[in-house]
């Protein structure tokens, strides 16, 4: 919000831009300094860190939530929020591991279609409420985390599915590798690039940010706010739908426990990586980077036996600095922009 | 928040002619409806409850239905404070978990009761305090701050009692917890949470304090240079939230006589589902303690009866609920909506236009 990123037309905003994209970039190298100082310490403090298997664990844990945290950006760039993403997950989740076992023969990919599509209904439902019903986003994903979750209860009935009644391909996907690198985690790259530059590059993607940082202002412009803020809320749906078929082909067993609680961790992922909660600003690729740093540390400290209750804490300690530090660069930048445009009038 | 209300706000400011008074009322109107609307649904729910199961209108389901929603009772109270001076308290259910963890902690270390509630209610002020200084002096988003400390709290839970449970507390206490007022069928819980109601029902609607809150919540700029001291005010008003949400703590503590670190989990979400059912705005501004406390009964009707009912499955009340929390701000939308179409229509007809 404090950040402007709306396109503007003369030269002088263009050189604003510029400045913006710089400070961007400087936040994300942040995070990745600070992921590398994380490994790097623990890695001096306890070598079995860098082993491939407990990286390979790392990369594949903080996948999923990368996934959402992509998701969870698009909608907080907007000035909106998406609470119901746990719950989304698990109903794709469990959906997914339905199909599988009552139909071992069905064709992956069309499992993967199915459950992205249910996830993308759960988000047409989100959008539709908060742009035709004019409910704003905190009260409506609210409202359907409870529905959603509730629909897994009913459906699931108390039954789980197990790993052993899925088919093996499917479970392969969640622990094998290509070239040394799990699938999980390509998948992940290929959907936050894809995401990121669309968020970043392309018009649509850049009028998020115009109704985020000014929704009158975007209106007026002409940017179709509606619409877009429901493209939103449908590509989170869909993300966390992904999410919710890579859940099942990770961890096998499903419930409709699945995903209780990831709403806090993906949005907590996402402000880490510097997207504001209250729209305009951030990448996908930051919050990406958000949801990667939030698993290392859990892991860093699993491995240093630092212990294990420390974890939430140290989180949640770094959600405050974050979030703190993000307004004291919001402020300067400001000022920077304010300077510049009265040195350019006077 | 801020942003949003500013935002929000401009549009009923917008027309400044007579028509703006008459909308004005018809909100006014609406608003005494939407406790209507909610008793409404109240008997609704109870005339299907007892069809339902026979054993949903006695004394004994109210006392345990209602023991059920004590502490997520308690904390709306505060909560609702909050959400009317436009922002956000999320951490409450991990206060609740701290004050739980922390009196086990001093239980353990030979101090009496008697001490160590006092000092949990001080713990838990403290750390509504916390969110307070950051949001009202660094200026930060309330829900991001206390999405963050919900997880710094609940960590902290965990910090002081790891992942045992306490469970020796006395019974003099644990019986005071769990019991019914004078031998009656009201659980001394709700008698508790009545005498807040009372205190915070005429904190919000009879003192200049609440009414300042209600200004915050509608204009916080106004309302800044007119004079308010805004940040003090929400200050104090994260700092009750907290009390009050490590007292529902102690509640919870005494009353299942155990104290665990994992308390509570979710808490936060339901709590914030009987504030915005009472009618109170996401927006700040707008909502009443009366609205909030027939909300906690509504829902406490809805899990009663479907966990009675044989029928439908117990899982339904999460459906329902959300249902419930779309319906109370879409309802009304819809309403205006049609209401406006018809006057727009109406005002087309030169002479039945107003002015």
């Amino acid at each position: 919000m404090s950040v402007d990123t709306a396109p503007g037309a003369s030269a002088e905003s263009g050189q604003a831009r510029r400045y913006t994209e710089w400070v961007f970039r400087v936040r994300e190298l942040g995070i990745v300094a600070a992921l590398a100082l994380l490994v790097a310490v623990t890695a001096i403090l306890e070598p079995r860190f860098i082993e491939t298997d407990s990286l390979r664990n790392l990369a594949i844990n903080a996948s999923i939530f990368a996934i959402l945290a992509a998701g969870q950006t698009l909608v907080l760039v907007t000035r909106n929020v998406d609470l119901s993403v746990g719950s989304v997950l698990g109903l794709s989740a469990y959906f997914a591991g339905d199909l599988l076992s009552s139909n071992p023969g069905m064709a992956l990919p069309l499992v993967f279609v199915l459950g992205i599509a249910l996830g993308a209904a759960c988000g047409l439902l989100n959008g539709i409420l908060v742009t035709w019903g004019q409910v704003p986003a905190l009260v409506v994903t609210l409202g359907t985390l409870y529905m959603f979750r509730g629909l897994a209860f009913v459906w699931t009935d108390g039954q789980q599915i197990n790993a052993e009644t899925l088919p093996d391909s499917f479970l392969n996907l969640g622990t094998d590798s290509i070239l040394g690198i799990p699938i999980l985690v390509i998948i992940a790259v290929i959907v936050i690039v894809i995401v990121g530059q669309w968020l970043r590059d392309f018009r649509a993607g850049r009028e998020l940010y115009a109704i985020g940082s000014n929704p009158e202002g975007a209106r007026l412009a002409g940017v179709r706010s509606e619409r877009r803020v429901l493209t939103a809320f449908v590509l989170a749906g869909a993300l966390a739908g992904l999410g919710g078929v890579l859940f099942t082909a990770r961890f096998g067993t499903v419930d409709a426990t699945a995903g209780v609680g990831y709403e806090l961790t993906v949005i907590a992922a996402a402000v880490v990586g510097g997207v504001a909660i209250f729209g305009g600003t951030g990448s996908v690729y930051g919050a990406a980077l958000g949801a990667l740093l939030l698993g290392t540390i859990t892991s860093s400290l699993i491995i240093l036996k630092v212990e294990a209750f420390w974890q939430q804490a140290a989180i949640g300690a770094l959600l405050l600095l974050t979030i703190a530090f993000d307004r004291l660069i919001g402020l300067r930048v400001d000022a920077a922009l304010r300077r510049r445009s009265a040195r350019r009038a006077g | 928040m801020q942003a949003e209300t500013a935002t929000v706000q401009e549009s009923p400011a917008a027309p400044a002619d007579g028509r703006d008074e008459s909308s004005g009322g018809r909100v006014r109107r609406f608003l005494g409806r939407w406790e209507a609307l909610l008793i409404g649904l109240i008997l609704v729910v109870f005339a299907i409850g007892q069809s339902l199961s026979s054993e949903f209108l006695t004394a004994d389901s109210f006392t345990t239905g209602s023991l059920d929603l004590s502490e997520v009772a308690l904390m709306a109270l505060a909560l609702t404070l909050v959400i009317v001076a436009a922002e956000i308290d999320l951490s409450v259910a991990s206060v609740l978990a701290l004050s739980s963890a922390l009196m086990a902690d001093l239980w353990n270390q030979g101090l009496p009761l008697e001490l160590i509630m006092p000092i949990c209610i001080v713990a838990g002020a403290l750390c509504g305090a916390f969110n307070g200084v950051l949001v009202t002096r660094f200026g930060l988003p309330s829900l991001a701050v206390t999405i963050g400390t919900l997880a710094l709290f609940r960590g902290l839970a965990f910090v002081v009692i790891g992942d045992e449970s306490v469970t020796d507390f006395p019974a003099v206490w644990t019986d005071r917890a769990f019991g019914n007022f004078l031998g009656t069928f009201i659980p001394n819980t709700m008698v508790l949470f009545a005498m807040l109601a009372v205190g915070f029902g005429v904190l919000l609607h009879s003192t200049p304090f609440g009414r300042s809150i209600y200004a915050i919540g509608a204009n916080e700029e106004a309302s800044y240079f007119s004079g308010l001291r805004v940040k003090r005010i929400k200050l104090i008003l994260f700092t009750l939230s907290g009390a009050v949400a490590a007292l529902a703590g102690i509640v919870i503590t005494l009353r299942n006589s155990t104290a665990a670190a994992n308390v509570g989990q979710g808490f936060e979400l339901t709590a914030i589902t009987a504030v915005l059912l009472g009618g109170v705005s996401i927006f700040g501004g707008r909502g009443t303690i009366v609205g909030v406390i027939l909300a906690l009964l509504l829902l406490g009707g809805i899990q009663k009866a479907l966990l009675l009912s044989e029928s439908i499955s117990s899982y339904w009340i999460q459906i329902v609920t959300g249902i419930l929390l779309v319906g109370s701000v879409l309802g009304p939308n819809i309403a205006r909506r049609v209401s406006e179409t018809r006057r727009r229509r109406s005002s087309q007809t030169p002479e039945e236009g107003p002015k």
